[in-house]
């Protein structure tokens, strides 16, 4: 029973890393490789979304949920906000023998993965016996983040904090427009002119 | 479920980053790509904070740590292409010769 119990589950665990696995993949291939970036942006959370749930099958649902909030709702939603301010629907120039660093690429890529396949088939990965921290990993991560990561961990904070000071910075526009803008139109927000009706005046009557 | 499944999945979807990372033209396309790059070493971490280390979790202290520089680098690197979107009027990777000799 415990056995068939196992077996299950492990079978169920497969089935899911195989499909997580599968809707990364084309996924990924589809934010690198799809002509129009609306599309190419949304399927990037498409990515992000199934990467949480690889991470909820290696027992590490704090970096899932995290993943989610930081990768989907901030990451994902600033790129779509770049999108929209950049969209700009231009044709490049094209560059001679393009297809030729393009096949390069992908070669050099190929031959990556080709490497990092073998090397990791090939290596006897010892791996641990003892039980995962599973339900308990928020609690070890906190006790790493203030004990033996605490210095990393406040650098990240400040560097947290330059980076927003520099966006900022680098986004904002630093020079003032030529015309100088009235201040009774500046004040108003633009709509339709629209015609004085006089309703309700006795002088109509 | 074994650790060379996650380990290959994580090499497969850095490859895939770094031919986005070369080969794009758009520089949205280019900032993607460097996010699907640092996700895989995140799924190599979290792999090895598994199944190498499961009792004091240091790779998912150190896959936190990389979602946090991926955010930040996430900002400054839109906030840099608006300055040059509105600099140049393009966002070609092959006009940016800013920088080059």
């Amino acid at each position: 029973m415990t056995l068939a119990t196992l077996n299950l589950a492990e079978g169920v665990q497969l089935v899911s890393f195989g499909l997580l696995g599968l809707i990364m993949l084309v996924g990924a291939l589809g934010v690198v490789l799809l002509s129009n970036i609306v599309y190419s942006a949304f399927l990037l959370g498409l990515v992000f979304i199934s990467i949480s749930g690889l991470y909820i099958l290696l027992n590490a649902g704090f970096v899932a949920a995290a993943q989610v909030l930081v990768y989907v709702g901030a990451v994902n939603v600033l790129i779509l906000f770049g999108i929209m301010l950049v969209n700009k629907q231009e044709d490049f120039a094209t560059v001679k023998n393009a297809w030729v660093g393009k096949a390069a690429t992908g070669a050099v890529c190929a031959g990556l993965f080709g490497l990092l396949s073998t090397m990791v088939l090939s290596h006897p990965w010892t791996i641990s016996t003892v039980p995962a921290a599973g339900d308990r990993a928020i609690e070890v991560i906190g006790q790493h983040f203030f004990s033996d990561y605490l210095l990393p961990f406040e650098l990240a904070s400040v560097l947290l904090l330059i980076a927003l000071v520099g966006a900022i910075i680098l986004a904002r526009r630093e020079y003032l427009p030529d015309t100088a803008i009235p201040t009774e139109e500046a004040l108003t927000l633009p709509e339709k002119p629209r015609e004085l009706v006089a309703a309700g005046s006795r002088d109509s009557l | 479920m074994q650790l060379e499944y996650f380990l290959i999945l994580a090499a497969a979807l850095f490859c895939i980053g770094i031919y986005g990372l070369v080969t794009s033209r758009n520089v949205i396309r280019v900032l993607m790509s460097i996010e699907l790059m640092l996700n895989a070493v995140n799924v190599n971490l979290m792999a090895f904070s598994n199944y190498l280390d499961p009792d004091a979790i240091r790779g998912q202290v150190f896959s936190v740590f990389v979602i946090t520089i991926a955010a930040a680098e996430a900002a400054v690197g839109l906030a840099i292409v608006l300055s040059i979107y509105r600099n140049r009027d393009t966002v070609d990777m092959e006009q940016f010769n800013l920088l080059k000799w």
